[in-house]
Protein backbone atom coordinates (compact mmCIF):
# COMPACT_ATOMS: atom_id res chain seq x y z
CA UNK A 1 0.00 0.00 0.00
CA UNK A 2 1.35 3.64 -0.85
CA UNK A 3 1.59 5.84 1.95
CA UNK A 4 0.36 9.33 1.26
CA UNK A 5 1.09 11.03 4.97
CA UNK A 6 -0.83 13.77 6.25
CA UNK A 7 2.00 15.60 5.56
CA UNK A 8 2.74 14.69 1.67
CA UNK A 9 -1.29 15.83 1.54
CA UNK A 10 -0.45 19.15 2.84
CA UNK A 11 2.74 19.58 0.87
CA UNK A 12 0.10 18.95 -2.42
CA UNK A 13 -2.35 21.02 -1.37
CA UNK A 14 -0.13 23.48 -1.31
CA UNK A 15 1.99 23.25 -4.35
CA UNK A 16 -1.74 23.30 -6.12
CA UNK A 17 -2.94 26.21 -4.05
CA UNK A 18 -5.61 24.59 -2.22
CA UNK A 19 -6.35 25.45 1.56
CA UNK A 20 -7.28 22.08 3.36
CA UNK A 21 -8.71 21.54 6.92
CA UNK A 22 -7.24 19.02 9.04
CA UNK A 23 -10.58 17.00 8.49
CA UNK A 24 -10.00 16.73 4.93
CA UNK A 25 -6.52 15.87 4.87
CA UNK A 26 -7.09 13.02 6.25
CA UNK A 27 -10.02 11.97 3.86
CA UNK A 28 -7.58 12.88 0.78
CA UNK A 29 -4.96 10.94 2.39
CA UNK A 30 -6.64 7.66 2.67
CA UNK A 31 -8.51 8.36 -0.81
CA UNK A 32 -5.76 9.17 -2.83
CA UNK A 33 -3.71 6.27 -0.98
CA UNK A 34 -6.39 3.70 -2.81
CA UNK A 35 -6.15 5.32 -5.50
CA UNK A 36 -2.84 5.74 -6.15
CA UNK A 37 -2.35 2.08 -5.54
CA UNK A 38 -5.25 1.48 -8.00
CA UNK A 39 -3.16 3.64 -11.01
CA UNK A 40 0.21 2.13 -9.93
CA UNK A 41 -0.02 -0.98 -11.91
CA UNK A 42 0.53 0.89 -15.05
CA UNK A 43 4.43 0.21 -14.30
CA UNK A 44 3.88 -3.22 -14.10
CA UNK A 45 3.78 -3.27 -17.76
CA UNK A 46 6.31 0.02 -18.72
CA UNK A 47 9.24 -0.85 -19.61
CA UNK A 48 12.45 1.06 -20.71
CA UNK A 49 11.30 -0.55 -24.32
CA UNK A 50 8.09 1.34 -24.65
CA UNK A 51 8.40 4.96 -26.32
CA UNK A 52 5.81 7.03 -24.61
CA UNK A 53 2.89 8.95 -26.03
CA UNK A 54 2.01 12.36 -24.82
CA UNK A 55 -0.02 13.18 -28.50
CA UNK A 56 -2.99 11.04 -29.50
CA UNK A 57 -2.36 12.01 -32.89
CA UNK A 58 1.45 12.68 -33.94
CA UNK A 59 1.32 16.52 -35.38
CA UNK A 60 4.51 19.06 -35.23
CA UNK A 61 5.55 22.35 -36.39
CA UNK A 62 1.84 23.57 -36.34
CA UNK A 63 2.07 27.02 -37.65
CA UNK A 64 -0.21 30.11 -38.89
CA UNK A 65 0.76 33.04 -40.49
CA UNK A 66 1.83 35.95 -38.25
CA UNK A 67 -0.66 38.20 -38.76
CA UNK A 68 -2.55 40.55 -36.43
CA UNK A 69 -5.93 39.55 -36.13
CA UNK A 70 -8.94 41.56 -33.98
CA UNK A 71 -8.81 40.47 -30.20
CA UNK A 72 -10.61 41.17 -26.87
CA UNK A 73 -10.37 44.76 -25.97
CA UNK A 74 -8.86 45.43 -22.67
CA UNK A 75 -12.60 46.18 -21.21
CA UNK A 76 -13.61 42.98 -22.53
CA UNK A 77 -10.74 41.15 -21.48
CA UNK A 78 -11.11 42.86 -17.59
CA UNK A 79 -14.91 42.11 -18.05
CA UNK A 80 -14.62 39.08 -15.79
CA UNK A 81 -12.00 40.37 -13.49
CA UNK A 82 -12.93 40.11 -9.63
CA UNK A 83 -11.06 43.79 -9.49
CA UNK A 84 -9.44 45.83 -11.82
CA UNK A 85 -8.01 49.68 -11.94
CA UNK A 86 -7.02 51.57 -14.19
CA UNK A 87 -7.58 48.73 -16.98
CA UNK A 88 -5.31 46.65 -15.25
CA UNK A 89 -6.29 43.41 -13.38
CA UNK A 90 -5.80 44.12 -9.25
CA UNK A 91 -4.88 41.66 -6.57
CA UNK A 92 -3.39 41.82 -3.02
CA UNK A 93 0.29 41.81 -2.14
CA UNK A 94 2.40 39.65 -3.87
CA UNK A 95 5.15 39.68 -1.01
CA UNK A 96 4.73 38.97 2.89
CA UNK A 97 5.10 42.01 4.24
CA UNK A 98 7.26 39.77 6.89
CA UNK B 1 -46.49 13.05 -32.91
CA UNK B 2 -45.72 15.75 -31.22
CA UNK B 3 -43.27 18.24 -32.61
CA UNK B 4 -41.10 17.80 -29.72
CA UNK B 5 -40.07 14.27 -30.27
CA UNK B 6 -39.52 14.89 -33.89
CA UNK B 7 -36.00 13.94 -35.08
CA UNK B 8 -33.49 16.87 -35.78
CA UNK B 9 -33.35 15.71 -39.87
CA UNK B 10 -37.34 15.74 -39.63
CA UNK B 11 -37.25 19.03 -38.10
CA UNK B 12 -34.16 20.70 -40.69
CA UNK B 13 -36.98 19.30 -43.69
CA UNK B 14 -40.14 20.98 -42.29
CA UNK B 15 -38.28 24.23 -41.94
CA UNK B 16 -37.26 23.70 -45.42
CA UNK B 17 -40.91 23.63 -46.61
CA UNK B 18 -42.11 25.66 -44.76
CA UNK B 19 -44.62 23.56 -42.65
CA UNK B 20 -43.51 24.68 -39.20
CA UNK B 21 -40.99 28.05 -38.42
CA UNK B 22 -38.14 28.19 -36.12
CA UNK B 23 -40.08 30.60 -33.75
CA UNK B 24 -42.78 27.97 -33.17
CA UNK B 25 -40.19 25.44 -32.98
CA UNK B 26 -38.17 27.05 -30.72
CA UNK B 27 -41.08 28.36 -28.47
CA UNK B 28 -42.24 25.11 -28.02
CA UNK B 29 -39.13 23.64 -26.72
CA UNK B 30 -38.60 26.41 -24.75
CA UNK B 31 -42.14 25.63 -23.05
CA UNK B 32 -41.18 22.07 -22.47
CA UNK B 33 -37.99 23.09 -20.79
CA UNK B 34 -40.22 25.38 -18.64
CA UNK B 35 -42.30 22.29 -17.63
CA UNK B 36 -39.46 19.61 -16.73
CA UNK B 37 -36.25 21.30 -16.24
CA UNK B 38 -37.07 22.31 -12.65
CA UNK B 39 -37.18 18.99 -11.91
CA UNK B 40 -34.92 17.31 -14.25
CA UNK B 41 -31.88 20.14 -13.97
CA UNK B 42 -30.93 19.02 -17.43
CA UNK B 43 -30.27 23.26 -18.21
CA UNK B 44 -27.98 25.53 -15.86
CA UNK B 45 -29.16 28.87 -18.02
CA UNK B 46 -31.86 28.67 -20.42
CA UNK B 47 -31.47 31.37 -22.61
CA UNK B 48 -35.59 32.31 -23.58
CA UNK B 49 -35.08 35.77 -25.41
CA UNK B 50 -31.57 34.80 -27.08
CA UNK B 51 -33.06 31.47 -28.57
CA UNK B 52 -36.44 33.19 -29.77
CA UNK B 53 -34.47 36.10 -31.01
CA UNK B 54 -32.35 33.99 -33.01
CA UNK B 55 -35.05 31.80 -34.21
CA UNK B 56 -37.13 35.26 -35.45
CA UNK B 57 -33.69 35.82 -37.31
CA UNK B 58 -33.62 32.55 -38.73
CA UNK B 59 -37.37 32.59 -40.28
CA UNK B 60 -37.08 35.86 -41.34
CA UNK B 61 -33.86 35.08 -43.86
CA UNK B 62 -35.92 31.62 -44.94
CA UNK B 63 -38.53 34.08 -45.68
CA UNK B 64 -36.16 36.35 -47.89
CA UNK B 65 -35.64 33.22 -49.48
CA UNK B 66 -32.23 32.88 -48.60
CA UNK B 67 -30.34 29.55 -48.90
CA UNK B 68 -29.67 28.19 -45.73
CA UNK B 69 -27.73 25.64 -43.86
CA UNK B 70 -28.99 21.76 -43.39
CA UNK B 71 -29.51 22.69 -39.75
CA UNK B 72 -30.70 26.30 -39.58
CA UNK B 73 -33.64 26.99 -37.35
CA UNK B 74 -33.31 23.81 -35.06
CA UNK B 75 -32.34 24.19 -31.84
CA UNK B 76 -29.45 22.89 -30.04
CA UNK B 77 -28.38 22.68 -26.06
CA UNK B 78 -24.71 23.79 -25.65
CA UNK B 79 -23.24 22.06 -22.38
CA UNK B 80 -22.41 24.56 -19.96
CA UNK B 81 -18.03 24.12 -20.27
CA UNK B 82 -18.29 25.71 -23.82
CA UNK B 83 -17.84 29.53 -23.80
CA UNK B 84 -20.30 31.56 -24.75
CA UNK B 85 -20.51 35.40 -24.85
CA UNK B 86 -23.05 37.02 -23.09
CA UNK B 87 -24.30 33.56 -21.67
CA UNK B 88 -23.11 32.70 -18.42
CA UNK B 89 -20.39 29.36 -18.32
CA UNK B 90 -19.99 27.93 -14.81
CA UNK B 91 -18.47 24.48 -16.08
CA UNK B 92 -20.47 23.30 -13.12
CA UNK B 93 -18.59 24.89 -10.80
CA UNK B 94 -18.89 27.33 -7.98
CA UNK B 95 -15.37 29.24 -9.26
CA UNK B 96 -16.75 30.06 -12.30
CA UNK B 97 -20.44 31.17 -10.98
CA UNK B 98 -21.65 34.62 -12.94
CA UNK B 99 -19.02 34.45 -15.28
CA UNK B 100 -20.09 35.58 -18.44
CA UNK B 101 -16.75 35.00 -21.32
CA UNK B 102 -16.24 37.80 -23.90
CA UNK B 103 -15.42 35.27 -26.43
CA UNK B 104 -17.12 32.45 -28.65
CA UNK B 105 -15.62 28.72 -28.31
CA UNK B 106 -14.98 27.85 -31.87
CA UNK B 107 -17.85 25.19 -31.86
CA UNK B 108 -20.62 27.82 -30.68
CA UNK B 109 -19.65 29.89 -33.76
CA UNK B 110 -20.17 27.32 -35.92
CA UNK B 111 -23.61 26.56 -34.63
CA UNK B 112 -24.19 30.34 -34.99
CA UNK B 113 -22.72 30.42 -38.82
CA UNK B 114 -25.65 27.38 -39.18
CA UNK B 115 -28.58 29.56 -37.93
CA UNK B 116 -29.08 27.03 -34.83
CA UNK B 117 -30.88 28.88 -31.89
CA UNK B 118 -29.27 27.91 -28.58
CA UNK B 119 -31.81 26.86 -26.03
CA UNK B 120 -29.25 26.93 -22.91
CA UNK B 121 -26.13 25.79 -21.39
CA UNK B 122 -26.50 22.39 -19.69
CA UNK B 123 -25.59 20.68 -16.78
CA UNK B 124 -22.31 18.38 -16.17
CA UNK B 125 -19.90 17.18 -13.23
CA UNK B 126 -18.01 20.21 -12.08
CA UNK B 127 -14.99 20.77 -15.02
CA UNK B 128 -16.27 17.24 -17.07
CA UNK B 129 -14.82 15.35 -13.99
CA UNK B 130 -17.53 12.80 -12.94
CA UNK B 131 -19.91 10.07 -14.24
CA UNK B 132 -22.93 10.98 -12.84
CA UNK B 133 -23.40 15.16 -12.85
CA UNK B 134 -23.81 14.64 -8.94
CA UNK B 135 -20.46 16.35 -8.87
CA UNK B 136 -22.38 19.36 -10.88
CA UNK B 137 -21.89 22.80 -7.58
CA UNK B 138 -25.55 23.17 -8.66
CA UNK B 139 -27.18 19.96 -8.07
CA UNK B 140 -27.38 16.40 -10.23
CA UNK B 141 -29.60 15.95 -13.43
CA UNK B 142 -32.12 13.10 -13.15
CA UNK B 143 -32.61 10.48 -15.81
CA UNK B 144 -35.74 10.58 -17.65
CA UNK B 145 -36.45 6.64 -17.80
CA UNK B 146 -36.08 6.60 -13.49
CA UNK B 147 -36.14 10.14 -11.53
CA UNK B 148 -34.18 8.03 -9.12
CA UNK B 149 -30.88 7.42 -11.34
CA UNK B 150 -27.88 8.98 -12.88
CA UNK B 151 -28.28 10.03 -16.69
CA UNK B 152 -24.39 9.51 -16.79
CA UNK B 153 -21.95 12.00 -16.60
CA UNK B 154 -20.11 14.53 -16.81
CA UNK B 155 -22.22 15.32 -19.86
CA UNK B 156 -25.79 14.04 -18.19
CA UNK B 157 -27.36 17.98 -18.43
CA UNK B 158 -27.08 17.26 -22.52
CA UNK B 159 -28.24 13.48 -22.18
CA UNK B 160 -31.58 14.09 -20.71
CA UNK B 161 -32.17 17.30 -22.22
CA UNK B 162 -32.15 15.10 -25.51
CA UNK B 163 -33.81 12.26 -24.21
CA UNK B 164 -36.65 14.20 -22.33
CA UNK B 165 -37.23 16.41 -25.67
CA UNK B 166 -36.21 19.26 -23.83
CA UNK B 167 -34.01 19.90 -26.58
CA UNK B 168 -33.35 17.73 -30.49
CA UNK B 169 -29.80 18.44 -30.42
CA UNK B 170 -27.05 18.82 -28.05
CA UNK B 171 -23.42 19.89 -28.01
CA UNK B 172 -21.11 17.63 -25.38
CA UNK B 173 -17.69 16.54 -24.53
CA UNK B 174 -15.52 13.15 -24.05
CA UNK B 175 -12.87 12.53 -22.39
CA UNK B 176 -13.16 9.82 -21.00
CA UNK B 177 -16.38 8.57 -22.02
CA UNK B 178 -18.56 11.62 -20.62
CA UNK B 179 -20.32 11.84 -24.24
CA UNK B 180 -20.88 8.12 -24.75
CA UNK B 181 -21.67 7.34 -21.33
CA UNK B 182 -24.23 9.60 -20.56
CA UNK B 183 -25.80 8.55 -23.78
CA UNK B 184 -25.92 4.88 -22.99
CA UNK B 185 -27.81 5.36 -20.09
CA UNK B 186 -30.51 7.63 -21.67
CA UNK B 187 -31.21 6.00 -24.93
CA UNK B 188 -29.45 8.39 -26.97
CA UNK B 189 -26.74 8.40 -29.61
CA UNK B 190 -23.48 10.54 -28.36
CA UNK B 191 -20.38 10.26 -30.58
CA UNK B 192 -16.64 11.27 -29.91
CA UNK B 193 -15.16 12.30 -33.06
CA UNK B 194 -12.03 11.47 -33.39
CA UNK B 195 -8.88 13.68 -31.28
CA UNK B 196 -8.80 17.61 -33.39
CA UNK B 197 -11.76 16.72 -35.50
CA UNK B 198 -13.62 19.56 -33.71
CA UNK B 199 -11.67 22.67 -32.68
CA UNK B 200 -11.72 22.61 -28.68
CA UNK B 201 -11.13 26.36 -28.57
CA UNK B 202 -12.94 27.76 -26.00
CA UNK B 203 -14.19 24.50 -24.09
CA UNK B 204 -13.02 25.20 -21.06
CA UNK B 205 -10.03 22.15 -20.75
CA UNK B 206 -10.09 19.34 -18.63
CA UNK B 207 -7.42 17.01 -20.41
CA UNK B 208 -6.12 18.58 -23.20
CA UNK B 209 -4.87 15.32 -24.93
CA UNK B 210 -8.26 13.73 -24.16
CA UNK B 211 -10.80 16.45 -24.55
CA UNK B 212 -13.10 16.30 -27.75
CA UNK B 213 -16.51 18.27 -28.12
CA UNK B 214 -19.29 15.91 -30.12
CA UNK B 215 -22.94 15.53 -30.94
CA UNK B 216 -25.51 14.27 -28.47
CA UNK B 217 -29.17 13.51 -30.39
CA UNK B 218 -31.51 11.09 -30.99
CA UNK B 219 -30.90 9.11 -34.09
CA UNK B 220 -27.82 8.60 -36.20
CA UNK B 221 -28.19 10.43 -39.04
CA UNK B 222 -28.91 13.78 -36.65
CA UNK B 223 -25.52 12.66 -35.12
CA UNK B 224 -23.85 13.01 -38.40
CA UNK B 225 -25.32 15.91 -39.41
CA UNK B 226 -24.65 17.39 -36.30
CA UNK B 227 -20.87 16.76 -36.64
CA UNK B 228 -20.88 18.02 -40.08
CA UNK B 229 -21.85 21.51 -38.82
CA UNK B 230 -19.31 21.68 -36.18
CA UNK B 231 -15.37 19.91 -37.66
CA UNK B 232 -13.27 21.36 -39.20
CA UNK B 233 -9.72 22.74 -39.06
CA UNK B 234 -9.59 25.79 -36.71
CA UNK B 235 -6.10 27.62 -36.39
CA UNK B 236 -7.24 28.71 -33.08
CA UNK B 237 -6.52 25.08 -31.84
CA UNK B 238 -2.92 23.59 -32.74
CA UNK B 239 -4.48 20.02 -32.35
CA UNK B 240 -6.91 21.02 -35.08
CA UNK B 241 -6.62 18.24 -37.91
CA UNK B 242 -5.85 20.22 -41.33
CA UNK B 243 -7.55 18.02 -43.32
CA UNK B 244 -11.57 17.20 -43.78
CA UNK B 245 -12.78 13.89 -42.49
CA UNK B 246 -15.71 13.53 -45.33
CA UNK B 247 -19.26 13.89 -45.04
CA UNK B 248 -20.97 11.98 -42.29
CA UNK B 249 -24.35 12.97 -43.46
CA UNK B 250 -23.36 10.78 -46.50
CA UNK B 251 -21.77 8.10 -44.88
CA UNK B 252 -25.32 7.83 -42.16
CA UNK B 253 -27.39 7.23 -45.66
CA UNK B 254 -25.45 3.82 -45.66
CA UNK B 255 -27.93 0.95 -45.99
CA UNK B 256 -25.36 -2.26 -46.14
CA UNK B 257 -23.18 -4.15 -43.40
CA UNK B 258 -22.38 -6.48 -46.08
CA UNK B 259 -18.80 -7.83 -45.65
CA UNK B 260 -18.06 -5.56 -43.10
CA UNK B 261 -15.76 -6.79 -40.69
CA UNK B 262 -16.53 -6.43 -36.56
CA UNK B 263 -14.28 -7.06 -34.02
CA UNK B 264 -15.71 -7.85 -30.96
CA UNK B 265 -13.20 -6.66 -28.24
CA UNK B 266 -12.43 -9.91 -25.82
CA UNK B 267 -11.21 -7.84 -22.90
CA UNK B 268 -14.34 -5.69 -22.84
CA UNK B 269 -17.52 -8.61 -22.87
CA UNK B 270 -18.42 -11.07 -20.82
CA UNK B 271 -17.42 -11.10 -17.38
CA UNK B 272 -18.37 -7.65 -15.41
CA UNK B 273 -20.98 -6.47 -17.41
CA UNK B 274 -24.38 -6.82 -16.55
CA UNK B 275 -26.67 -9.88 -17.80
CA UNK B 276 -29.03 -7.86 -19.74
CA UNK B 277 -26.74 -5.30 -21.07
CA UNK B 278 -24.81 -8.67 -22.82
CA UNK B 279 -27.92 -9.56 -23.72
CA UNK B 280 -29.02 -6.65 -25.46
CA UNK B 281 -25.13 -6.32 -27.06
CA UNK B 282 -25.30 -9.54 -28.58
CA UNK B 283 -29.09 -9.56 -29.97
CA UNK B 284 -27.49 -6.17 -31.79
CA UNK B 285 -24.65 -8.17 -32.91
CA UNK B 286 -26.83 -10.88 -34.45
CA UNK B 287 -29.03 -8.47 -36.47
CA UNK B 288 -25.72 -7.66 -38.13
CA UNK B 289 -24.20 -10.71 -38.60
CA UNK B 290 -27.96 -11.55 -39.95
CA UNK B 291 -27.63 -8.31 -42.43
CA UNK B 292 -24.03 -9.87 -43.75
CA UNK B 293 -21.04 -8.35 -41.34
CA UNK B 294 -18.79 -11.02 -40.22
CA UNK B 295 -17.72 -11.11 -36.46
CA UNK B 296 -14.41 -11.74 -35.64
CA UNK B 297 -13.33 -11.64 -32.01
CA UNK B 298 -10.09 -9.11 -31.26
CA UNK B 299 -7.87 -9.20 -28.42
CA UNK B 300 -6.61 -5.75 -26.71
CA UNK B 301 -4.99 -7.01 -23.44
CA UNK B 302 -3.23 -3.23 -22.83
CA UNK B 303 -6.75 -2.43 -22.06
CA UNK B 304 -6.75 -4.03 -18.77
CA UNK B 305 -4.38 -0.74 -17.78
CA UNK B 306 -6.55 1.78 -19.37
CA UNK B 307 -8.42 3.31 -16.38
CA UNK B 308 -4.96 3.42 -14.53
CA UNK B 309 -3.49 4.94 -17.22
CA UNK B 310 -5.76 7.47 -17.63
CA UNK B 311 -6.27 8.66 -14.28
CA UNK B 312 -3.08 9.25 -14.14
CA UNK B 313 -2.60 11.24 -17.36
CA UNK B 314 -6.42 13.46 -17.21
CA UNK B 315 -5.56 14.58 -13.31
CA UNK B 316 -2.42 15.48 -14.53
CA UNK B 317 -3.04 17.78 -17.38
CA UNK B 318 -5.95 18.84 -15.22
CA UNK B 319 -4.23 19.75 -12.42
CA UNK B 320 -2.05 21.71 -14.90
CA UNK B 321 -5.14 23.41 -17.02
CA UNK B 322 -7.36 24.41 -13.60
CA UNK B 323 -4.04 26.20 -12.56
CA UNK B 324 -6.07 29.31 -14.47
CA UNK B 325 -8.32 29.73 -11.93
CA UNK B 326 -6.09 31.74 -9.72
CA UNK B 327 -8.93 34.12 -8.49
CA UNK B 328 -6.71 37.27 -10.30
CA UNK B 329 -8.67 37.45 -14.31
CA UNK B 330 -12.15 35.73 -13.72
CA UNK B 331 -14.17 34.05 -11.16
CA UNK B 332 -14.46 34.03 -8.10
CA UNK B 333 -11.89 35.43 -5.33
CA UNK B 334 -12.40 34.50 -1.95
CA UNK B 335 -10.47 37.46 0.65
CA UNK B 336 -8.84 35.66 3.74
CA UNK B 337 -9.20 37.31 7.06
CA UNK B 338 -6.11 39.54 7.99
CA UNK B 339 -3.68 40.86 5.53
CA UNK B 340 -3.15 38.24 2.49
CA UNK B 341 -0.45 37.99 -0.24
CA UNK B 342 -2.59 37.18 -3.26
CA UNK B 343 -1.09 33.53 -3.01
CA UNK B 344 -3.06 33.23 0.00
CA UNK B 345 -6.23 34.38 -1.52
CA UNK B 346 -5.99 31.70 -4.26
CA UNK B 347 -5.30 29.20 -1.98
CA UNK B 348 -8.58 30.30 0.16
CA UNK B 349 -10.59 31.02 -3.25
CA UNK B 350 -9.62 27.35 -4.75
CA UNK B 351 -10.55 25.92 -1.47
CA UNK B 352 -14.08 27.09 -1.37
CA UNK B 353 -14.57 27.26 -5.56
CA UNK B 354 -13.69 23.31 -6.27
CA UNK B 355 -15.58 20.61 -5.12
CA UNK B 356 -14.15 17.23 -3.26
CA UNK B 357 -13.83 15.59 -6.81
CA UNK B 358 -11.89 18.66 -8.35
CA UNK B 359 -9.67 18.84 -5.23
CA UNK B 360 -8.87 14.84 -5.10
CA UNK B 361 -7.76 14.98 -8.94
CA UNK B 362 -5.60 18.28 -8.70
CA UNK B 363 -3.57 16.79 -6.25
CA UNK B 364 -3.49 13.61 -7.67
CA UNK B 365 -1.89 14.76 -10.93
CA UNK B 366 0.13 17.10 -9.25
CA UNK B 367 1.87 14.28 -7.04
CA UNK B 368 1.94 12.38 -10.48
CA UNK B 369 3.83 14.90 -12.07
CA UNK B 370 6.10 16.12 -8.98
CA UNK B 371 9.78 15.35 -9.13
CA UNK B 372 10.47 11.83 -8.26
CA UNK B 373 7.24 10.21 -9.25
CA UNK B 374 7.29 11.66 -12.96
CA UNK B 375 8.57 8.51 -14.39
CA UNK B 376 7.11 5.80 -12.30
CA UNK B 377 3.70 7.73 -12.73
CA UNK B 378 3.06 10.17 -15.45
CA UNK B 379 5.80 8.44 -17.41
CA UNK B 380 4.29 4.83 -17.29
CA UNK B 381 1.17 6.34 -18.19
CA UNK B 382 2.07 7.46 -21.43
CA UNK B 383 4.12 4.38 -22.47
CA UNK B 384 0.61 2.26 -21.71
CA UNK B 385 -0.68 5.01 -24.05
CA UNK B 386 1.77 3.82 -26.74
CA UNK B 387 0.75 -0.07 -26.32
CA UNK B 388 -3.15 1.03 -26.26
CA UNK B 389 -2.29 2.14 -29.62
CA UNK B 390 -0.60 -0.87 -30.79
CA UNK B 391 -2.96 -3.15 -29.66
CA UNK B 392 -6.07 -1.02 -31.23
CA UNK B 393 -3.62 -1.05 -34.81
CA UNK B 394 -3.39 -4.76 -34.67
CA UNK B 395 -7.02 -5.03 -33.96
CA UNK B 396 -7.64 -2.66 -36.82
CA UNK B 397 -5.90 -5.34 -39.50
CA UNK B 398 -8.51 -7.93 -38.20
CA UNK B 399 -11.35 -5.39 -38.33
CA UNK B 400 -13.44 -2.27 -39.78
CA UNK B 401 -14.65 -1.40 -36.36
CA UNK B 402 -14.65 -2.66 -33.41
CA UNK B 403 -17.57 -2.98 -30.80
CA UNK B 404 -18.26 -3.51 -26.99
CA UNK B 405 -20.90 -2.25 -24.88
CA UNK B 406 -20.74 1.34 -24.16
CA UNK B 407 -20.93 0.80 -19.98
CA UNK B 408 -20.62 -2.30 -17.92
CA UNK B 409 -24.24 -1.36 -16.54
CA UNK B 410 -27.27 0.40 -17.12
CA UNK B 411 -28.09 3.62 -15.02
CA UNK B 412 -27.03 3.33 -11.50
CA UNK B 413 -29.06 5.59 -8.49
CA UNK B 414 -27.69 8.48 -7.95
CA UNK B 415 -25.91 8.55 -4.36
CA UNK B 416 -24.99 4.96 -5.10
CA UNK B 417 -21.28 5.42 -6.08
CA UNK B 418 -20.62 8.95 -4.61
CA UNK B 419 -18.59 7.65 -1.71
CA UNK B 420 -16.27 5.49 -3.96
CA UNK B 421 -14.16 7.36 -6.22
CA UNK B 422 -12.56 4.20 -8.01
CA UNK B 423 -16.35 2.14 -8.30
CA UNK B 424 -17.44 5.24 -10.32
CA UNK B 425 -14.17 5.52 -12.18
CA UNK B 426 -14.64 1.78 -13.22
CA UNK B 427 -18.37 2.89 -15.24
CA UNK B 428 -15.53 4.45 -18.09
CA UNK B 429 -13.71 1.12 -18.43
CA UNK B 430 -14.90 0.70 -22.27
CA UNK B 431 -14.79 4.63 -23.31
CA UNK B 432 -11.60 5.57 -22.06
CA UNK B 433 -9.28 3.25 -24.56
CA UNK B 434 -10.45 5.83 -27.29
CA UNK B 435 -9.31 8.96 -25.73
CA UNK B 436 -6.07 7.61 -24.93
CA UNK B 437 -5.47 6.38 -28.68
CA UNK B 438 -7.34 9.35 -29.95
CA UNK B 439 -9.92 7.38 -31.96
CA UNK B 440 -13.61 8.15 -32.60
CA UNK B 441 -16.42 5.99 -30.90
CA UNK B 442 -20.40 6.24 -31.30
CA UNK B 443 -23.04 4.44 -28.59
CA UNK B 444 -25.78 3.79 -29.94
CA UNK B 445 -28.83 2.25 -28.07
CA UNK B 446 -29.66 -1.02 -28.77
CA UNK B 447 -32.96 -2.02 -26.09
CA UNK B 448 -33.49 -1.93 -22.91
CA UNK B 449 -31.68 -4.73 -20.07
CA UNK B 450 -34.51 -7.35 -18.96
CA UNK B 451 -34.02 -6.41 -15.04
CA UNK B 452 -34.54 -3.07 -14.87
CA UNK B 453 -36.10 -1.69 -18.53
CA UNK B 454 -33.46 0.50 -18.72
CA UNK B 455 -31.52 1.53 -21.98
CA UNK B 456 -28.38 -0.24 -22.95
CA UNK B 457 -25.40 1.12 -25.52
CA UNK B 458 -23.55 -0.60 -27.71
CA UNK B 459 -20.24 1.54 -28.59
CA UNK B 460 -18.54 1.40 -31.52
CA UNK B 461 -14.85 2.18 -32.54
CA UNK B 462 -12.95 2.75 -35.43
CA UNK B 463 -9.51 3.89 -36.76
CA UNK B 464 -8.62 7.76 -36.07
CA UNK B 465 -10.04 9.60 -39.23
CA UNK B 466 -12.71 7.35 -40.07
CA UNK B 467 -15.24 8.30 -38.43
CA UNK B 468 -17.67 8.11 -41.50
CA UNK B 469 -17.23 3.88 -40.42
CA UNK B 470 -19.30 4.54 -37.20
CA UNK B 471 -21.93 6.37 -38.85
CA UNK B 472 -22.42 3.85 -41.55
CA UNK B 473 -22.96 0.63 -39.32
CA UNK B 474 -24.73 2.74 -36.73
CA UNK B 475 -27.38 4.03 -39.22
CA UNK B 476 -27.67 0.20 -40.60
CA UNK B 477 -27.91 -1.02 -36.76
CA UNK B 478 -30.71 1.57 -35.61
CA UNK B 479 -32.56 0.99 -39.06
CA UNK B 480 -32.52 -2.90 -37.92
CA UNK B 481 -33.14 -2.48 -34.35
CA UNK B 482 -36.09 -0.12 -35.52
CA UNK B 483 -37.86 -2.97 -37.88
CA UNK B 484 -37.27 -5.37 -35.09
CA UNK B 485 -39.26 -3.19 -32.51
CA UNK B 486 -41.64 -1.26 -35.21
CA UNK B 487 -40.64 1.78 -32.86
CA UNK B 488 -37.94 4.04 -32.26
CA UNK B 489 -35.90 3.72 -28.97
CA UNK B 490 -37.73 6.88 -27.28
CA UNK B 491 -40.95 4.93 -28.13
CA UNK B 492 -40.26 2.85 -25.20
CA UNK B 493 -39.76 5.51 -22.91
CA UNK B 494 -41.86 5.90 -19.58
CA UNK B 495 -44.36 9.10 -19.46
CA UNK B 496 -42.48 11.51 -17.55
CA UNK B 497 -44.32 11.86 -14.22
CA UNK B 498 -43.06 15.79 -13.00
CA UNK B 499 -45.31 17.74 -10.60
Amino acid sequence: MTEITPELVRHLAGLARIEVSEAEVAQFASQLALIVDSVATVQAIANDDIKATSHPIAMSNVFREDVVTPSLTQTQALSGAPESDSGRFKVSAILDED
Amino acid sequence: MSILSKSASELASMLAKKEISSVELTKAQLGNIDKLNPKINSYLTVTHELALSQAKQVDDLRAKGESLPALAGVPIAVKDNLATIGIATTAGSRILQGWVPPYDATVVKKILANRMPILGKTNLDEFAMGSSTENSAYGPSLNPWDLTRTPGGSGGGSSSAVASMQAPLAIGSDTGGSIRFPAAVTGTVGVKPTYGAVSRYGLIALGSSLDQIGPVTRNVMDAAMLQDAIAGHDAMDATSLPESLGSMTEAAKNDSVKGLRIGIIKELTGEGFQAGVSEKFNEALELLVAAGAEVVEVSCPSFQYAIAAYYLIQPAEASSNLARFDSVRFGLRVMPEGAATVEKVMSATREAGFGQEVKRRIMLGTYALSSGYYDAYYGSAQKVRTLIQADLAKAFEKADVLVSPTAPTTAFKLGEKQEDPLAMYLNDIATIPANLAGIPGMSLPVGLAKEDNLPVGAQFLAPAREDARLYKVGAVLEKLLETKWSKKMMDFAPELQVS
